[in-house]
């Protein structure tokens, strides 16, 4: 199936978690944080939530700023 | 005379210079910038991890030392800058978030309206609202009954270096709430830093004057010695402006040269 990762398409399993996907990309998860269409996903949460086609995913973490 | 802590949210920081991570040639000289500054806090953007990921920067930064700052630049609605500070908050970065909500992309003037939303809204979520807003005491207030921990009035459009445009606007903003002032967004050189500290601001943040600089580990060194000798001025009460010269040497017992 498809799904958006941070803008880009990507095509992954279905039903792959949020944890699943961030092994997929290899992902270092300090300071990471996730959103699944537009709402945030908390961290405990990563095993149990489950992607489907169309699914938007940004994964965020910081980054130079003022 | 001993000084007090800069309180943040019931923190308390021995410096009142906040510095930024952005446009720095090199981590290198990030991270040289930093230590010169003697910051304690220093601000961070949440961006889109690059895939594969890579670096980051706070393999540059040390968490144990430095309290981080996530700003939610970039965002032009209340929606967008709430849902950052969520996510900054899961990401692990803590509770004290520096807010922006931009109203204009060529002044990056804040959207006020927008902002004071955010702000009540974070505020109630237990969040340590910082919000940058523009020289305006009227707002300045309203931000801070819907429960700012500070206001962060801008000197000038970020990243222009015009300084403190509107002292007399900030002077009034001091008398009109009771939480911290830190000047955000303005200063371009030392002085600026000075001058914001003299009028009697709690604190100054800056990024691209020290980065931008040529030498940006002189200039963050700069930026200390002037925040500090800013706020020493301020608590040492400048004397008054007088149009007319007072002298400083006595009048009496000047001797007669007359032939």
């Amino acid at each position: 199936m498809k799904i958006m990762v941070n803008g880009n398409p990507m095509v992954v399993e279905a039903g792959i978690t949020v944890d699943g996907l961030l092994d997929v990309l290899g992902v270092n998860r300090r300071f990471t944080a996730v959103a699944v269409n537009r709402e945030v996903t908390p961290k405990s949460e990563y095993a149990s939530v489950k992607l489907w086609e169309g699914d938007k995913v940004e994964i965020v973490r910081p980054m130079g700023g003022g | 005379m001993s000084d007090t802590n800069l309180v943040i949210g019931g923190k308390e920081f021995s410096s009142r210079l906040i510095v930024g991570t952005g446009k720095y040639a090199s981590m290198d000289v990030m991270k040289q910038a930093h230590e010169a500054s003697g910051a304690q806090i220093v601000t961070v953007a949440l961006r889109r991890v690059s895939l594969p990921s890579g670096e980051s920067i706070l393999d540059h930064l040390d968490t144990t030392r430095y309290t981080l700052l996530p700003n939610t630049a970039g965002c032009y609605t209340a929606d967008e800058a709430i849902r950052t500070c969520y996510l900054a908050r899961e990401a692990g970065l803590g509770e004290m978030v520096k807010l922006e909500v931009i109203g204009d992309p060529r002044t990056l003037f804040p959207d006020v309206l927008g902002l004071l939303e955010a702000t009540k809204t974070l505020a109630r979520e237990g969040f340590t609202v910082m919000p940058y807003t523009n020289d305006d005491p009227v707002m300045a207030k309203k931000l801070e009954d819907a429960g700012a921990a500070v206001v962060m009035p801008l000197g000038a459009p970020i990243g222009s270096g015009l300084g403190i445009r509107n002292p007399y606007n900030i002077k009034i903003i001091l008398e009109t709430v009771t939480v911290p002032v830190i000047v955000d967004a303005g200063v371009g050189t030392a002085s600026d830093a000075a001058i914001a500290m003299e009028i009697g601001c709690d604190g100054v943040l800056m990024n691209t004057a020290i980065a931008g600089a040529q030498d940006p580990v002189d200039m963050a060194r700069a930026m200390k010695l002037a925040v500090e000798a800013g706020r020493l001025a301020s608590r040492a009460g400048r004397i008054g402006k007088k149009l007319y010269a007072t002298a400083s040497s006595p009048l009496e017992g000047v001797p007669d040269w007359t032939s």
